[in-house]
């Protein structure tokens, strides 16, 4: 069942530049469990869609199976949405951006959805820079079954029987590094100050944008000894940079101390600002990326930020060197090769 | 002796693949095209690039039969690793063409062959330097002897070369001169042409001579499709690069050089199946082209495009199966796995095409049939139709035709302050709904896509009643689709005999040839071909109104048959299975042997009661 959330809305609530309020963004009321972190992720993706103007009918709301890919009923109802198969959601998400290059796509999906059944569809996904963005709420565990260990659990961490994970953790964002997506970021659905200016970045970023979100599972792997439970995150995460996205046509509020930040600008003229640079990161730089994480993880950090942007990033349908005009608009008079080239194809079977 | 044939023999060309030897061949069946007399060809390869058997089968015929045929009156013989079997495979009266630059060795001689050795490769070597090219030239030298020996118009055959090297016009000269080699090394050595041999018609018309595949791949382009998401299989590959090379020809902007298509060559046919839904869940017509294994991994997607109803149009050019089976070989072997194909109860629309006309009109029917439907549209190749050339009528299109794109709201109709609409509501009685494209409109028209038991309002429902309401509603609807498949042909004004055939896709050519030799042997048989699925009326009653039919098909377990009693609660005792599964497209003797094995058997049965 879905329950619906009364429409009346006070008339003084700020409207945005495209003449929406906030609650425009939201969905119909969350069944998932109380205090699930996917919730509050839900929460920051209405905030960013929001605060960036975007018109909630030209975004497409992907997703997969498992708790994560239920919560695209939560927001943004105003959107078209496709609830796929078990890991498939990047595939669906790959025809439909075909389909029409002039939307945003936001695919939702959680630990069990890509880093087991989808891994292979993350992986090309990534790799072909599919103009998206990737929000991987991660758990550690299968929750809509209760509570197996799923491949992004720490080796070694200790699920709610009691039992500790023998195997090794697969972590994405080393993997999307690896593989040339053009903007990872790690965060924490705790950290929602953290979230939004990175979805609203992510949103904008013209090609493959990958968060994964930390976001704990209240039933099923909260527990002491969880390498993924609010206490654990919050003990052991560790922020590489103050972040903010500004995008285009927007005054510049941020300052920064001289000589420890950095401004990125993205191909559409928005900008993004990074604050406590370390000498040796420099997200810009893929490499620098990859040491970062790994030595936060030899020191048992979580690092969460923006990680790396690829602000030369060559989305899909640039690649494929499509028509500007959408595909889904293409009609009879674009498409027929014209009068007697039939007939000319025929002769050459002659 | 052999007896005196003209126009009415199969030649067999036995090769090493990877040795360039489908070029000369290819030219062999095109000259016989251009002399207007009706030809067909058959590709009979290994799944290998380089070093394994491969045969080329010509059937030549006058009277149009093109069927692949038992028998080989001509054999042409340049594998060393087949002869023995090659040698065995001829008719008894024919001809054996070989490399006689080895000696062969005597127990390969039939007494009642005629032999034919040509040193092939020491003519070559002769006269060329490069070793690829003594390879490549060998072919051509081959292929000037059969022209010598069959009384093949050597003018044909040079302009077909002289058509081929446009481009490269240096290579024309030293393809003619092998081809004169060959041809003068049989004229001085043989008594030509043979007693069977060829001779100019003018049976042809405006026919063309066309791979399924190709006429697949320009009937999507025609019907609109400009998304294909793919992933490589034998032997549905083909569709894919023929749709590529026309899109790049006809599908480029003329202003901007950018392309008004988008090919995906997916990760594997999981990820093509959910892009074609993603695709045209989005408006743009998408379609995948596979074979029975890459429809295996599809399954759930195709539950999913059923169920939710996303339009998804489906080629599949059926091999050999199950499993890898027989990659390259043909079978009819995927009819009731289609049909019924993904977990839970579902039933699809089938389309049957039998020739590379019926694959360009259902390329592109079945782009409009998955839009109009909103749900899965398999059309049913295979490797015979969709890897061979074939005769066939002209390609045509009406250029006034719109696509049908089915029941999509535009943001005017939700001006209308009467509009009442729900995705999953059935306004019209006949089982199809209205649906929406994304970013139709900024408040109205939005819904949940969902593979998860919905209600009419697309929202997530645990009642049985919602779901029974559901799936009723589309099974209606595949019924409504009765009346937009392609009928059955009839192949006689009315039913005259007892006794019908029912036959479908490549099946036919065999099957009308069947029909026509029981005709002159004084036997009737009434003949129906399917060309969709689900079924029309007018094979209830073609059945009704027989007392046997015979339902020829190209699988083991005489699936179309099954179908035909599940559906449509045929007592099985009126339909008799003819079968035939080696891989191998049937023939008609086949099929006459089966049927009066048949009713022999039941002659003797009605004798002994």
């Amino acid at each position: 069942m879905s329950f619906h959330k009364p429409t009346f809305a006070h008339p003084e609530l700020p409207i945005n530049k495209v003449g929406y309020r906030k609650k425009d963004y939201e969905g119909v009321i969350s069944t998932l469990c109380a205090g699930c972190g996917h919730d509050s992720i839900s929460a920051s993706i209405v905030q960013a869609c929001y605060e960036i103007d975007l018109e909630p009918h030209k975004l497409a709301k992907m997703s997969g199976i498992g708790c994560s890919s239920k919560t695209p009923a939560y927001f943004l109802s105003n959107s078209h949405g496709f609830n796929s198969v078990h890991g498939r959601m990047p595939s669906v998400t790959t025809g439909a951006n075909l389909a029409n290059k002039d939307l945003t796509y936001l695919g939702v999906s959680g630990d069990g959805d890509s880093a087991s059944i989808g891994m292979g569809q993350f992986v090309h996904v990534a790799r072909r820079n599919l103009n998206m963005t990737y929000i991987l709420m991660n758990n550690g565990c299968y929750g809509l079954t209760k509570g197996q260990d799923s491949a992004t659990a720490d080796l070694g961490s200790i699920s709610k029987s009691g039992s500790e994970n023998p195997f090794q953790g697969i972590d994405l964002v080393g993997l999307a590094l690896e593989l040339g997506a053009s903007f990872v970021a790690r965060s924490f659905s705790g950290d929602k100050s953290q979230l939004v200016p990175l979805i609203k970045a992510a949103l904008a970023h013209p090609g493959f944008a990958f968060i994964d979100v930390i976001s704990p599972c209240v039933t099923f792997n909260n527990n002491k000894g969880s390498t993924k439970s609010y206490d654990y995150v919050r003990q052991h995460i560790e922020a590489t940079s103050e972040f903010d996205f500004v995008p285009k046509e927007q005054p510049i509020k941020v300052e920064y101390s001289e000589g420890t930040g950095k401004s990125v600008t993205l191909f559409d003229g928005s900008t993004i600002y990074l604050d406590k640079l370390s000498n040796n990161w420099d997200p810009t730089d893929r490499y620098s990326a990859i040491n970062r994480i790994q030595e936060g993880k030899k020191k048992g950090e979580i690092v969460t930020g923006l990680l790396y942007i690829n602000p030369e990033s060559q989305e899909l349908h640039k690649l494929l060197n499509t028509v500007d005009t959408p595909l889904n608009k293409l009609t009879e008079k674009d498409l027929y090769p014209g009068d007697g080239i039939l007939d000319r194809i025929n002769d050459t079977f002659r | 002796m052999p007896s005196s044939r003209i126009n009415d023999l199969v030649i067999r060309f036995a090769n090493v693949n990877g040795t360039g030897s489908a070029s000369a061949n290819g030219l062999f069946a095109k000259a016989i095209f251009r002399m207007g007399i009706p030809v067909s060809p058959k590709n009979i390869f290994p799944s290998n690039i380089q070093g394994l058997p491969t045969w080329y089968e010509v059937r030549v015929n006058e009277k149009g039969y093109l069927a692949r045929k038992d028998g080989i009156d001509v054999l042409v013989g340049v594998n060393p690793q087949t002869l023995r079997r090659d040698i065995d495979s001829i008719s008894s009266g024919g001809y054996f063409v070989y490399d006689s630059s080895k000696k062969l060795h005597e127990e390969y001689y039939r007494d009642d062959v005629t032999m034919l050795g040509i040193p092939m490769m020491k003519i070559s070597m002769d006269h060329y330097e490069v070793p690829r090219h003594q390879q490549l030239f060998k072919n051509i030298i081959y292929l000037g002897a059969i022209a010598a020996l069959l009384d093949v118009e050597l003018e044909v055959i040079k302009e077909l070369i002289a058509e081929q090297f446009a481009t490269k016009e240096k290579l024309i000269p030293p393809n003619y001169k092998a081809l004169d080699l060959g041809y003068e090394y049989a004229q001085n050595s043989f008594e030509c042409p043979l007693k069977v041999r060829v001779e100019r018609r003018d049976l042809i018309g405006d026919k063309i001579l066309i791979e399924g595949n190709e006429a697949t791949a320009l009937g999507t382009i025609y019907g609109g499709a400009t998304v294909l998401t793919w992933y490589p299989i034998t032997p549905s590959t083909s569709i894919a690069k023929a749709f590529e090379s026309y899109a790049k020809k006809f599908r480029i902007d003329s202003a901007t050089g950018k392309n008004k298509f988008a090919i995906v060559q997916a990760e594997d046919e999981l990820a093509a199946i959910g892009m074609v839904l993603g695709g045209t869940w989005n408006g743009a017509r998408s379609f995948t082209a596979t074979s029975g294994a890459g429809i295996s991994l599809m399954n759930e997607f195709i539950g999913y495009a059923y169920y939710a109803e996303v339009p998804c149009f489906l080629i599949n050019v059926q091999r050999g199966g199950p499993s890898t089976g027989m990659p390259t070989r043909t079978q009819q072997g995927d009819v009731l796995f289609c049909a019924y194909a993904s977990h839970g109860d579902t039933r699809h629309i089938l389309l049957f095409p039998s020739t590379p006309t019926e694959c360009f009109e259902m390329g592109a029917l079945g782009l409009d049939l998955a839009d109009r439907f909103q749900t899965v549209v398999f059309m049913m190749s295979d490797l015979d139709l969709g890897m061979n050339e074939h005769l066939t009528e002209p390609l045509h299109w009406d250029k006034n035709r719109k696509y049908d794109r089915g029941k999509v709201l535009s943001a005017k109709d939700f001006e209308d302050p009467d509009l009442e609409w729900a995705r999953y509501l059935d306004v019209d009685g006949d089982g199809i709904t209205y649906r929406t494209i994304p970013a139709t409109h900024p408040t109205k028209g939005s819904y949940f896509t969902r593979g998860s038991s919905h209600n009419e309002y697309a929202r997530y429902s645990e009642s049985g009643e919602d779901y029974v309401r559901l799936v009723d509603r589309i099974a209606r609807k595949i019924d409504t689709a009765k009346k937009h498949v392609p009928g059955a042909e009839l192949y006689q004004k009315i039913s005259s005999s007892p006794l019908g055939m029912i036959f479908y896709g490549t099946t036919t050519y065999a099957a009308i040839e069947a029909m026509d030799i029981f005709e002159s042997n004084g036997i009737a048989i009434d003949s129906m071909r399917i060309r969709g699925f689900p079924f029309d009326e007018d094979v209830v009653k073609f059945i009704q109104e027989h007392e046997t039919v015979f339902v020829v098909e190209q699988n083991k377990d005489g699936q179309m048959r099954t179908l035909l009693i599940n559906e449509l609660e045929i007592n099985p005792a009126v339909l008799v299975p003819i079968l035939n599964y080696n891989g191998y497209p049937i023939s008609a003797y086949n099929i006459n042997t089966q049927i009066d094995q048949h009713l022999s058997i039941n002659n003797l049965m009605k004798e002994v009661l």
